[in-house]
């Protein structure tokens, strides 16, 4: 993991507020851009990532060196076409690609954090992101988007910086996170902290990570990613290289051993007190909250062009919750697009390979630049 | 083109903002888009139809127009554009009043069921009357409330809704389709 030493940050030096009352600065955002800023810098689009993404959004993950998580999405030639437009991502703050986390070390301590670091909120992630925009001297960018908490983001970002970006597309989200998603993410921390090898969140000191019970998060969560119909087509009740059932508890199923794979490559790229802080930021997620439960009051700024996107399989972040943010924009006039995608492959549509997705997200991006270029003339 | 479209879009005054409930594949909404006003967007239930008015790169909005309208504001939109689905709702009453709180006005479209040639289906072969504009079966039309151009001004003045009624009798004879422009 010494490579992430490597990974282009911005230190950011103004003191941050968060939520929690605790106030940081001088803390690293890792980040990664993809094509090129233009002269008149109005082509930069920020892409916020979903619970375990991070920077390296297209192209390769240097650290892991598997595809970037929006591979599908973003590159040269690509729905969002980096040849034409300039693709910021950053690691969010709580995570561990090289951003401020629960793995940096605590200068009182002189030990990594653990679960003394502060708890963090989707505001907290968007207002650290947004130092962005004044390092790259961007005043206002093209396009936010992103899926899932990345969703969120959006949501978050556009409330609080009304005019720094032309449009915003959250995809598979909700403004406000139900009880069956914070239950979902309570199962994930639940099972790390069972692990005895996360000792209260200071596993660093004794080089254990807690991997079991980051694996069996991991696992829980990934059911609640794909569709039940996705999961029947791909796997039903295939068995895995054997003839026969075994009798006992290996993996007799194919469905088991995919699973037991993707815990077991999850540890080694993600940090257990990360996925703490990060799912409880999820949980505390609740937009029309922060305006007196009137989701629309937090838009009431905002010029930004939305595109919303939802997914028929999707039962994590279903159309219905997607629906309430068109109905709280249509209510006060805003210019709001949205569609629901037909895919069976659950939650997980909008990083896979979804064609009425890449091309929904293709169309509403260049014909918006080029609808915001005409008007220029 | 349909003919239809070019009388529709003739009626919208430029620069206006533009609701389509029903949009289709966007061949309307892309017409005004172009020549009359880019303030438009529409309303589409079929997915299918949604991805095209996307490809189209045309603001539509998936949803249902006899649920979804309510989530709009009063004179939200200068034109509320209904073409031909006027007579496919379950409640096309709700659906007009809607229309008229939505839009400071509504171009409303609906095939003529007093057109001539149907008044003659019916008269001398006694079946369901099959035109150009009516091409289904009784039992596969999504046609619910056929009306007559002359039904649709007298629920209007009936309702208290302004509406053009200039020819009336001469209209609903020889009109397939008749295009109105209502308000409150």
């Amino acid at each position: 993991m010494n490579d992430i030493k490597k990974v282009k940050k911005l230190i950011i030096d103004k003191p941050l507020k968060l939520d929690c009352g605790q106030t940081i600065s001088n803390f690293p955002l890792a980040y990664e851009t993809y094509g090129k800023l233009n002269d008149k810098k109005d082509n930069a689009i920020l892409v916020f990532h979903a619970l375990t993404g991070d920077q390296f959004a297209s192209g390769v993950n240097p650290i892991t060196n598997k595809e970037g998580w929006w591979n599908y999405l973003i590159g040269p030639g690509k729905a969002i076409d980096t040849k034409k437009y300039f693709v910021i991502c950053a690691n969010v703050i709580g995570g561990c690609m090289g951003s401020y986390g629960p793995s940096n070390i605590n200068p009182k301590t002189n030990k990594n954090f653990g679960t003394e670091f502060p708890v963090l909120t989707i505001n907290d992630m968007v207002n650290a992101q947004y130092h962005l925009l004044e390092f790259f001297k961007i005043e206002k960018l093209f396009s936010v988007l992103g899926g899932s908490m990345g969703g969120m983001q959006v949501l978050q970002f556009v409330s609080n910086f009304p005019n720094k970006s032309e449009t915003a597309i959250p995809i598979a989200c909700t403004h406000s996170h139900s009880a069956q998603n914070i239950a979902l993410n309570e199962l994930g921390r639940q099972s790390i902290m069972a692990d005895h090898n996360w000792a209260n969140g200071f596993y660093e000191e004794n080089n254990k990570p807690p991997a079991k019970g980051l694996a069996v998060a991991r696992m829980a969560a990934h059911i609640t990613y794909l569709s039940k119909k996705g999961l029947q087509e791909k796997f039903g009740r295939k068995l895995q290289e054997r003839d026969d059932l075994k009798f006992g508890f290996d993996a007799d199923f194919q469905i088991e051993s995919y699973l037991r794979h993707q815990g077991s490559v999850f540890v080694d790229r993600f940090d257990a007190n990360s996925y703490l802080y990060i799912t409880r930021a999820m949980d505390y997620f609740d937009l029309s909250k922060q305006f007196d439960g009137n989701l629309s009051k937090a838009f009431e700024k905002t010029n930004t062009k939305f595109f919303i996107i939802s997914f028929t399989s999707d039962w994590l972040y279903p159309t219905s919750e997607n629906r309430e943010i068109v109905i709280a924009l249509n209510s006060i006039g805003k210019d709001v697009g949205f569609v629901e995608i037909t895919s069976d492959k659950g939650h997980d549509s909008f990083l896979l390979d979804v064609p009425d997705f890449l091309n929904t997200i293709k169309n509403f991006l260049n014909t918006s630049y080029n609808k915001k270029n005409e008007k220029r003339i | 083109m349909k003919k239809e479209f070019n009388i529709i879009a003739n009626l919208v005054e430029k620069k206006s903002k533009v609701l389509d409930v029903g949009c289709g594949d966007g061949e309307l909404m892309k017409y005004i888009n172009e020549n009359i006003t880019n303030d438009i967007r529409g309303l589409e239930i079929s997915k299918n139809n949604v991805q095209k008015c996307v490809a189209k790169g045309l603001t539509v909005i998936e949803g249902d127009a006899e649920k979804d309208l309510k989530q709009f504001p009063k004179s939200s939109f200068d034109y509320v554009i209904l073409s031909q689905t006027l007579q496919a709702f379950l409640d096309p009453e709700n659906v007009i009043s809607e229309l008229l709180r939505v839009g400071k006005k509504a171009i409303v479209t609906i095939p003529n069921f007093g057109y001539w040639k149907v008044r003659i289906h019916l008269l001398f072969r006694g079946t369901m009357p099959i035109t150009k504009d009516l091409p289904n079966e009784w039992y596969n039309t999504p046609n619910l409330h056929m009306c007559t151009i002359k039904d649709f001004v007298n629920y209007c003045n009936k309702k208290n809704i302004k509406i053009n009624s200039k020819n009336l009798s001469y209209k609903n004879l020889f009109s397939q389709l008749g295009i109105f422009v209502i308000e409150k």
